[in-house]
């Protein structure tokens, strides 16, 4: 594994990174011959109208789904023709998820939610509620360990849903619409929230959304057309 | 990892118990009707095995004809008292040869009349059949050779005529005979065949000939010998006498037979646990059946627990995980109804017994069999849903609603 964090190796490279779907005549090219690079510690919002290929490009990054062809470079190391079993070891390591719709396990409480990835890894129980509740913690639901997702706000749910994608201390955090289903004043706090994380702990943070207002927390801006990067916009930080 | 799959499992469980509960109770019906089945009839065998025992286990039963296809029995020609005098005189190693001549006969004592099979035979009778006298005594030399009217009741026929009076020395009319009543039997309760065995009058057998039968005809004859003698070498002694007495030549067949105690007990023994068997197979059935309800259930489960299975893939679960966690899942389950099952099984096998009146016999195999047999169960009929859901997309299975 090369070194970590170097301007040489980004984090994450697609090189003429192509998906299609389907073959023949109905194929579907949903990523066509895409370039990017992300860096370690930026935070990047992607945007585009539906059916662009920006959901496409989130799954590949997450390692849920694989390029039909050219280069999906992690820390340098090529991962796009990997096997399932080995793509669950690299989202299990590197990858923290947070989607539109939460995607809690119902019925069950708050620390046991985040606990999820940790027992994955086979981190013992003691280790696992430990981490658990500090990361609880780093995003402001302590005393609220024990709630159902049925007893916490929206607002709440996604926060238990970013404690479960941080408490392996992921490489990169991949939010698909974290505020979708939230109203203004929730997605402010969520925004916040995963700024403080990629500011305060160095996180890299993707998130795919459709709002402008989201886009501005983020540093960085691509936008994609018809499974191409039209536009690659470096802002800085917002204020 | 498998403790690991055990919680998550018993976590899914508690999360829904009704539904667990529904999806394990065709588990618990199996395993509840396997053990109860066995149980009840491992009781009964036991119960019959002890009954005849108790008629003495070196009994032997000779009786004239031959049973099967083509064989009358009603053409042998019946023993008679000088067949008795000679079994009595020749073999060894016998203790009491009873002569035994049976009849249906109304009984009749004031105003009250009983149906009842009266026996004519003689004071061997008690010991061949165990009987023990209650009350009164048993028949004299001079009665038997007289052929007195005196006669032996069973505790039923003296309940039933007499009531709370005093039964020895009244005169009871048996056919058209007036008996005297000399002597009570001891109860000894219902046989496993469901007669009830104190239904019963002894009379002396030439009583039975002269006034009853009307004629000098024995209908078989029990033998019983010694402790500890070979019964199958007495048999062979029977049937070599009886042959000879009954001028059958060599090369014919014997038109009478010798049955020994010891093998009806055996064959009634495995007759019972031939059933026994049987009604364990149909049960077991049922256990299958209820394993294809836990794979319904658990495919329900499956589609159901979508999304659950999509996050756990995300966050990073492998195939063999999500795998073993249904299958432990399904295992968890079926051995959970297992154990209920167990436990009702011999809960119904305990109150059935009960009121059979036949031993509880707890066999700790057919619990282990019926136990492990509901966990292959949940392998078998889990590994299938549980395949299904380790290779779902995750990405499809994050969409599914």
């Amino acid at each position: 594994m090369p070194d970590q964090g170097t301007a040489a190796t980004p984090l994450i490279e697609f090189q003429s990174l192509s998906r299609v779907f389907g073959a023949g005549a109905a194929a579907v090219r949903a990523l066509d011959a895409v370039d990017m690079r992300i860096d370690e510690g930026e935070f990047i919002a992607i945007m585009g109208p539906s059916g662009s290929g920006k959901s496409t490009a989130m799954n590949i990054l997450g390692c849920l789904d694989t390029p039909s062809s050219g280069a999906y470079r992690f820390k340098g190391v090529e991962i796009g023709r990997l096997d399932p079993a080995r793509r669950a070891l690299l989202r299990r390591r590197f990858i923290g998820f947070v989607f539109q719709g939460f995607n809690l396990l119902p019925r069950t409480s708050a620390v046991e939610n985040v606990e999820l990835p940790l027992i994955y890894r086979g981190a013992p129980q003691a280790e696992r509620r430990e981490l658990a509740m500090q990361a609880l913690a780093r995003v402001g639901l302590k005393g609220r360990e024990r709630h159902t997702p049925a007893e916490l706000s929206g607002g709440q749910q996604q926060r238990v849903a970013i404690a479960r994608a941080i408490v392996t201390e992921p490489a990169v955090l991949l939010a698909d619409e974290p505020t979708g289903n939230l109203d203004t004043s929730m997605s402010r706090e969520i925004m916040d929230l995963l700024v403080a994380l990629n500011r305060g702990q160095g996180i890299t943070v993707v998130m795919v959304t459709h709002e402008p207002d989201m886009a501005a927390y983020a540093e960085r801006v691509i936008r994609f057309i018809d499974g191409r990067i039209a536009t690659d916009e470096h802002r800085g930080r917002a204020a | 990892m498998v403790w690991e799959s055990v919680r998550l499992a018993l976590q899914a469980i508690r999360r829904n118990t009704l539904r667990s509960f529904l999806t394990v109770l065709g588990i618990i019906i199996g395993v509840a009707a396997v053990i109860a089945m066995v149980t009840i009839g491992n009781g009964t065998t036991a119960k019959i095995t002890s009954d005849l025992a108790k008629l003495g286990s070196n009994l032997l039963f000779v009786s004239p004809g031959q049973f099967g296809p083509g064989r009358a029995s009603a053409d042998a020609k019946a023993f008679n008292e000088r067949d008795i005098e000679a079994m009595r005189a020749q073999l060894r190693s016998v203790r009491a040869v009873a002569p035994v001549s049976q009849k249906s006969v109304t009984l009749v004592y004031g105003t009250e009349s009983r149906n009842t099979v009266v026996t004519g035979t003689d004071n061997d009778f008690f010991i061949t059949q165990d009987w023990v006298l209650a009350a009164g005594r048993s028949f004299l030399d001079g009665e038997l050779r007289a052929g007195r009217a005196a006669c032996v009741i069973g505790q039923t026929v003296r309940d039933r005529l007499f009531g709370p009076a005093e039964a020895i020395g009244q005169n009871l009319r048996v056919h058209n005979v007036s008996c005297e009543v000399i002597g009570i039997l001891e109860a000894k309760g219902q046989s496993s065949f469901g007669t009830d065995m104190d239904d019963t009058v002894l009379m002396p057998l030439r009583a039975f000939h002269r006034r009853i039968a009307g004629n000098m005809d024995i209908d078989r004859a029990y033998v019983s010998a010694v402790d500890g003698a070979d019964t199958s070498r007495v048999q062979a002694d029977i049937e070599r006498l009886l042959r000879e007495r009954r001028n059958i030549f060599p090369g014919r067949e014997d038109d009478f037979v010798v049955r020994d105690m010891r093998q009806i007990v055996q064959t009634a023994a495995g007759t019972a646990a031939m059933l026994t068997g049987l009604l364990g197979a149909v049960a077991a059935v049922s256990l299958l059946v209820g394993g294809i309800g836990i794979m319904n259930i658990m495919l329900v489960s499956v589609t159901e627990r979508t999304r659950e299975i999509g996050i756990r893939l995300a966050v990073g679960a492998q195939e063999e995980q999500v795998l073993l966690q249904f299958l432990v899942e399904a295992v968890v389950l079926s051995l959970f109804g297992g154990l209920i099952g167990v436990l009702l099984g011999l809960g119904i096998a305990a109150a059935v017994t009960t009121a059979l009146g036949v031993p509880l016999p707890v066999d700790p195999t057919i619990i282990l069999v019926a136990f492990g047999f509901s966990g292959l169960v949940g392998i078998v009929f889990g590994f299938f849903p549980a395949r299904r859901a380790a290779r779902l997309d995750p990405i499809e299975a994050l969409r599914h609603e």
